[in-house]
């Protein structure tokens, strides 16, 4: 395992990039299933930074300030997931920062933005089951909560991590969809411009502060792919193909779902935690679930 | 040992001296003084007992438990007089059932009488602190808010030296639930605590307030009955009394103290309001708010989940102790849901205490070194953080003549102090990396290291999705401030609510800070003592903790860079034709005001549903315990 301060370093500085990369093919490859050309590869980054060109404009002064929180504590979480640590911080962590994003919502006090932060946190209330639960399947693999130690569990021939919590992994992919914003789950504000909420959660925002915003997302794509890799960490290389290949299906669904209502969201994101959690759950500790039931993994 | 009586006597005697005391300024000046004394007197006693361990103190049981047994049945006396009274036939019976059993118990025990009858160590500490200090403050807090109170209700009868003998004789009693090694003892001031809290339930004394005073009363006495069944339990296993003792019942270990321990676990549910005991603590927030603030953070419930913990050793991987952490975990569960429900800020509050609460059952129930350390953490963290959320909802409620969450919106605009205070208690209550968060993570890792914990693990994590939703919706409607902000009111809050809520404010930022320590120095020697281990989140843990703290303090700062160079315009509103004040051109020509509310989801959440399940699945499962107990299996 690489020095953890590296790790964390390493994203801090690069991941806006990957992030504004993958963001960039996202929008070609969607371009092309609607068969548009679509914008250049580096249009993420031109409109970020056309962003912070703009006047300094906002409904409520606050609203900058948790944007900004939101911000911080988006990269913190990213930092601390790569710098190997604990991985129930992380998770935390990711919550305190969307707490910030949905309390700037609220504080822009217009209709849209309300409900954008309403349904924003009903978002997270769907996902937060399966990641603590996919976590706790994590510890029961490895016996270990800390990234770094996980990451070692597989590379020392414990076998894949998505070997042991396959029915996890595949609820982790089901929620991905819901913390990416992409469709059917793109509830709360959406990169298409296909909604009654107008921008929901982000409506209020403009210039830079949006442009915080933006650059937190893509802090928080990488993580979430990060996220993923670590079911494959076993294998490295398999898992930067697994986590194209998860987020080609993301592109696919988002470009062949209507958006779905928050009951189904919430409802959905629930049952599948519970239901894929505790199968999983029980069979790996009763010992029935062993390395390499899933074949040659 | 003369503190420890100091700490029992000296509020029981202000108590009686504030009943002939006139109201006027003097007797507020006196309770703020006495609550000043038994601050002081709480923190002498845990700087002078930190390191010792446990300490026994002998006292002559002789004269003490015959004075109690009159007063117990002078007590019961005056309940059977009210039960009859007001035709609770109920609580009649269960008084004299609950009295006779206990007195009969007591005349089976032969042995000598033992003398070690009070005793402190790390925990009774941790628990005295939270008494003397939190109480206190709700003391000195309950001053001004019963004068503002009173001219709120003119309605209500003015009983304030009634009200503030029953918060002090709480106290005392409270300090003796924790001090006591003889069970005899602890069961006196258990019943006193159910007394003081039916007394004060019903302080309007309207027919609502009757109704839930006595469900109140009710409740708890069902649940006295444990504490009876454990003493003929211990009468006829052994009589000569060696194990009416605390600690020699404890130290003997599950095969000979299970069945009091679950008993005495029954006890401790009914007081800590779990499923399907919750009804009472609800109808409890007819009160007065320092009454709820009293009985949701240093008092009543918490003698619940003390006397719970207390027994964690003995539920130790057992699976009387795996039903019990289910109860407590389907309560926090159930009770957070609820929580989402309700738009009544009191309402919500309740809830979450039960939730908690619930947490901390689970934690006890599954009863290993790091469970116990997250219960403990828990107790403290919920405390301060919850009264001072109680205390700072009824001081909003003076102002804006309304406890509904949904007439808050904006509200740091209006009060700006208090709404921080509030956010600072709401933080505390969910948020990394603040307190209760804390303990949430300690026990989630504490779950997982016992083999049915999983099924624990997957209550607190849709539980604490549940509270993250309700929290954030109340923090968000504080920070909603519209175009144009209301006048402030600030300055018409009194001065003994503005600094208790100020110190309470202070103490959760100071314990969140500092619970490393407090963890170090007094709750790992706890665990230390009894299972051998300590536990704690790991060096490393506590130091990112820290960081995103310093981080959390230190951000505000950045507010100054915002401040400049921007330019504040009204809504974009998706380009529609609105005015700076959020009127929108409705049909027919109409000017609609925006209003904003959030989501309460009644047809998902209801309380109804929700509390029925709950009522009926907790039932179950102590029923089970029960069944189990009956056939005899004991691990």
């Amino acid at each position: 395992m690489i020095n953890p301060f590296i790790g964390a370093i390493l994203f801090v500085i690069f991941a806006p990039v990957l992030g504004g990369l993958v963001a960039g093919i996202d929008r070609k490859v969607t371009a092309h299933m609607q068969g548009r050309v679509g914008p250049p590869i580096f249009q993420p980054f031109y409109d970020i930074f056309k962003l912070f060109e703009k006047e300094s404009a906002v409904v409520r002064p606050e609203i900058n300030f948790y944007i900004f929180c939101y911000l911080v504590f988006l990269v913190i979480t990213g930092a601390i997931f790569f710098a190997g640590e604990d991985i129930l911080l992380v998770i935390f962590a990711l919550t305190l920062a969307h707490v910030f994003i949905v309390i700037a919502a609220y504080a822009s006090s217009s209709p849209y933005a309300h409900v954008g932060a309403e349904r924003e946190l009903l978002m997270m209330m769907a996902v937060e089951p399966m990641l603590i639960l996919a976590a706790a399947g994590m510890y029961v693999t490895t016996g270990s909560f800390f990234v770094g130690e996980i990451i070692d569990f597989q590379l020392g021939g414990g076998g894949l991590l998505v070997t042991w919590i396959p029915l996890l992994f595949i609820g982790v992919v089901y929620i991905l969809t819901i913390k990416l914003r992409k469709s059917p789950f793109d509830i709360s504000t959406s990169h298409h411009a296909h909604q009654e909420l107008v921008k929901g959660l982000t409506t209020e925002f403009s210039g830079p502060t949006l442009g915080m915003y933006e650059i937190a997302h893509l802090y928080e794509m990488v993580f979430l792919l990060g996220f993923v890799w670590l079911f494959f960490a076993g294998i490295p290389l398999l898992g930067i193909v697994v986590v194209a290949v998860v987020y080609f299906l993301e592109i696919l669904i988002d470009n062949t779902n209507t958006r779905a209502k928050w009951q189904f969201a919430l409802r959905s994101a629930w049952l599948v935690a519970l239901v894929l959690g505790i199968i999983n759950l029980v069979a790996l500790v009763l010992g029935i679930i062993q390395p390499g039931t899933l074949g040659v993994l | 040992m003369e503190l420890l009586l100091f700490l029992i006597l000296f509020p029981a005697l202000m108590g009686f001296i504030f009943l002939v005391f006139p109201n006027n300024r003097a007797r507020d000046a006196m309770v703020a003084l006495a609550a000043l004394v038994l601050i002081a007197a709480t923190v002498i006693l845990f700087i002078q007992n930190y390191g010792a361990g446990t300490v026994i103190y002998e006292i002559e049981p002789g004269a003490v438990s015959m004075a109690m047994m009159a007063l117990e049945v002078v007590l019961a006396l005056g309940v059977l007089y009210l039960a009859v009274k007001y035709r609770q036939w109920i609580v009649g019976a269960l008084t004299i059932i609950g009295t006779g059993v206990v007195l009969f118990a007591e005349t089976l025990f032969t042995g000598p009488e033992h003398l070690n009858n009070l005793f402190v160590d790390e925990f009774t500490l941790i628990m005295a602190m939270i008494i003397g200090v939190i109480g206190s403050l709700i003391c000195i807090f309950a001053t001004g808010y019963m004068r503002d109170y009173h001219d709120h209700h003119k309605e209500i009868k003015d009983k304030r030296r009634g009200f503030f003998f029953l918060l002090f004789i709480f106290l005392s009693a409270m300090f003796g639930v924790v001090f006591s090694n003889n069970m005899f003892w602890l069961y006196f001031f258990w019943e006193i605590t159910t007394l003081c809290s039916f007394l004060l339930i019903g302080y309007a004394w309207d027919e609502e307030a009757q109704k839930n005073a006595f469900w109140a009363l009710l409740l708890n006495l069902l649940g006295g009955l444990g504490f009876g069944g454990t003493f003929l339990y211990l009468a006829f296993t052994e009589p000569s009394g060696g194990l009416i003792m605390l600690d020699s019942l404890i130290a003997a270990g599950p095969a000979i103290a299970m069945i009091p321990a679950a008993l005495i676990g029954f006890a401790g549910l009914a007081k800590a309001a779990q499923m399907p005991f919750s009804s009472w603590l609800l109808g409890a927030m007819i009160a007065p708010t320092p009454v709820s603030a009293l009985l949701h953070s240093s008092t009543m419930v918490k003698a619940g989940v003390y006397v719970i913990v207390r027994f964690a050793p003995i539920y130790d991987a057992s699976f009387v102790g795996f039903l019990i952490a289910l109860v407590g975990g389907f309560t926090f569960l159930l009770a957070s849901s609820i929580a989402i429900s309700q738009s009544n800020a009191k309402r919500v509050l309740a809830w979450s205490t039960i939730a908690n609460l619930g947490l901390i059952v689970t934690c006890a129930g599954i009863g290993n070194a790091a469970a116990v350390w997250a219960a403990i953490l828990l107790i403290v963290f919920h405390a301060i953080a919850k009264s001072l959320l109680f205390l700072c909802t009824g001081t909003v409620e003076h102002r804006i003549g309304s406890r509904d969450i949904e007439d808050m919106g904006g509200l740091v605009s209006i009060l700006p102090k208090i709404t921080i205070m509030m956010i600072i208690g709401i933080a505390g209550m969910f948020l990394a990396p603040f307190g209760m968060l804390i303990s949430k993570w300690a026990a989630l890792r504490a779950f997982l290291e016992t083999p049915y914990g999983i099924f624990a693990v997957i209550l607190i994590a849709f539980g604490s999705a549940a509270t993250l939703f309700f929290w954030t919706k109340w923090m968000g409607k504080l920070l909603q401030v519209a175009w144009k902000p209301k006048p402030r009111r600030e300055g018409e809050v009194s001065k003994p609510e503005f600094y208790s809520l100020l110190a309470l404010a202070a103490g959760v930022v100071i314990i969140c800070l500092g619970f490393p320590l407090l963890s170090s120095v007094v709750v790992e020697p706890f665990l230390i003592g009894i299972y051998g281990i300590g536990a704690s989140l790991g060096e490393q843990n506590i130091a990112i903790m820290l960081m995103m703290m310093v981080v959390v303090f230190i951000l505000p700062l950045s507010l100054i860079f915002f401040r400049r160079d921007r330019r504040v315009i009204p809504h974009y509103v998706g380009g529609r034709a609105a005015t700076m004040d959020m009127e929108f051109a409705g049909s027919m020509g109409v000017q609609r005001k925006v209003e904003l509310s959030n989501y309460y989801f009644d047809g998902i959440f209801g309380e109804a549903k929700l509390g029925k399940a709950g009522n009926i699945l907790c039932t179950l499962f102590i029923a089970c315990i029960g069944v189990v107990l009956a056939m005899g299996v004991i691990v």
